[in-house]
């Protein structure tokens, strides 16, 4: 590992102008994407601010929402009671993700943050547009198999890999951040990840030095009615080949409104309102759900390896949809 | 840098490189080597040990993150003479063969236990909502919360043992 100065921060402004002070300086949170990136050189901060003591721990469930703290970690949010309850889609999304281990100790910030498991970019060797502005995409013609089939570019085609945030998004969840120079915004979930399109590279709508604060989910009756389903090569530990998010709002067997998310088979977590839409006012039968799955791979592109992830994720979505039909609220 | 880590209940002053791991000060700065490094990337579990009471991989953590947190490891364990019950219970159900994914096994077995009594869910509990129940656990709950720790000699079924004797004894008493 490269050489690094660590810094600890006791305040979140003073923590965003030390990374805002240097063009390579990073924050650390858990460190499961970071030290892991930095110990194979994909990353190499020369300054590194621990933000996991800036009062960023905590969870506030009001009324309206819940306000989940950065560093707060991926078990204390998907173990907690308030999340359990208002929204089993998030903490099923996040219990289907990693490990004991590496939840207790991700924090929500870094999941939203978190890189690409694409091994290519995870190589220093390959060519990786991502990790490397215009020096290629060994993806394109490599071994693809993991790839997304929604969200791609010709410049890059790796899959986002979190869980988490595919609830987050049909949730309405809203980021907020801190700027170095102390002023704050909330940016909303749909807005936070960017496609790659021809900058693959930038990959999140924050700026250097911007620092997560906490996440807001406002809160939403019909996600009592909701489901994760995971679908991967392994029945633990392993990352997504297609995954669905659903929330159902049901009038007796008709659906009066939807959410659906996807993971696994996208550049970023995906959100179809057009899906969504298309399910409003019909019976919330599986042959519905398949008319829906087949609106939101509507324009998937696949490589060698990776066509079989346009019919897995409608199955997919079809089996989360069913799964949440049949929840008892 | 100069930091002071808090392992075992005992405070070490130490100066490190700020690249050095938890681990790799554990193992080779403080001679604690009842941590292993199996994957060195957060793949294997071996390097596990618990930060202020949760199981952690010490190989994706820098020691220079852990200033002023109770780190505790398989040397801690046991008090005096004494073996924890998850250690007498891997011994009782032959729970391993060469041993080198037994010490981060049985600390995140220890805190398995101590998730399950909390009630917490994992992937496979039908119903988030409700809290889990040591008495009635399945085998399927076990697994997915060691998923975490693995064992190329394949000892599984009687790690799962293991954590069932626990379970049991400790919901019997």
């Amino acid at each position: 590992m490269r050489a690094f100065t660590f810094k600890r921060s006791a305040a979140a402004e003073d923590a965003a102008s030390a990374v805002a002070a240097g063009p390579s300086a990073m924050f650390l949170a858990g460190g499961t994407t970071l030290v892991d990136l930095m110990k194979v050189d994909v990353l190499t901060p020369d300054t590194v601010v621990d933000v996991r003591h800036l009062g960023l721990s905590g969870i506030d469930v009001s009324n309206d929402a819940i306000a989940v703290g950065a560093a707060v970690t991926n078990s204390q949010l998907a173990w907690h009671p308030a999340v359990r309850e208002w929204f089993p889609v998030l903490s099923q999304a996040i219990l289907s993700g990693a490990t004991t281990q590496i939840r207790n100790m991700a924090t929500v910030a870094g999941n939203i943050l978190q890189r690409t498991r694409c091994p290519y970019f995870r190589d220093v060797h390959a060519s990786c547009n991502r990790r490397q502005p215009g020096t290629g995409c060994d993806a394109l013609e490599g071994f693809n198999r993991g790839h997304a089939v929604l969200g791609v570019s010709e410049h890059c085609i790796a899959t986002h890999p979190s869980d988490m945030c595919v609830a987050m998004l049909i949730l309405d969840a809203n980021v907020h951040t801190v700027r170095p120079d102390g002023t704050v915004r909330s940016i909303p979930f749909r807005e936070f990840h960017l496609a790659p399109g021809d900058t693959p590279h930038v990959e999140v709508a924050l700026e250097h030095g911007e620092l997560i604060t906490h996440i807001v989910i406002p809160h939403l009756p019909a996600a009592r009615r909701s489901h994760y389903l995971k679908v991967r090569d392994r029945a633990s530990y392993e990352f997504a080949l297609a995954s669905a998010a659903v929330v159902l709002d049901l009038d007796g067997d008709t659906i009066r409104a939807a959410r659906l998310g996807l993971g696994g088979i996208a550049t970023k977590p995906w959100r179809s309102i057009e899906a969504e839409q298309s399910l409003t006012g019909r019976k919330a039968a599986d042959a519905t759900f398949r008319d829906a799955a087949e609106i939101a791979l509507n324009g998937a592109v696949a490589r060698e390896h990776n066509l079989f992830k346009i019919e897995l994720a409608k199955r997919t979505i079809v089996r989360a949809f069913a799964a949440a039909r049949d929840v008892s609220v | 840098m100069r930091i002071t880590l808090r392992i075992n209940n005992r405070t070490h002053e130490l100066s490190l490189d700020s690249r050095l791991t938890l681990l790799d000060a554990l193992r080779d700065v403080l001679g604690l080597t009842g941590t292993k490094k199996g994957c060195d990337q957060g793949a294997c579990g071996a390097c596990t040990v618990i930060i202020e009471g949760h199981r952690v991989l010490s190989c994706l953590t820098l020691a220079a993150a852990c200033e002023g947190q109770q780190i505790d490891t398989i040397e801690g364990l046991t008090k005096g003479d004494e073996l924890h019950p998850m250690q007498a219970a891997f011994l009782h159900c032959d729970a391993f063969q060469c041993g080198y994914c037994t010490p981060g096994q049985i600390l995140s077995a220890v805190c398995a236990v101590q998730e399950v009594h909390a009630g917490v869910p994992s992937h496979v509990t039908r119903d988030v909502r409700q809290m889990v129940n040591g008495a009635t656990l399945t085998d399927e709950e076990i697994r997915e919360r060691m998923s975490g720790n693995l064992c190329r000699c394949g000892a599984y079924p009687n790690i799962v043992a293991a954590v069932r004797q626990v379970l049991a004894h400790e919901v019997r008493s």
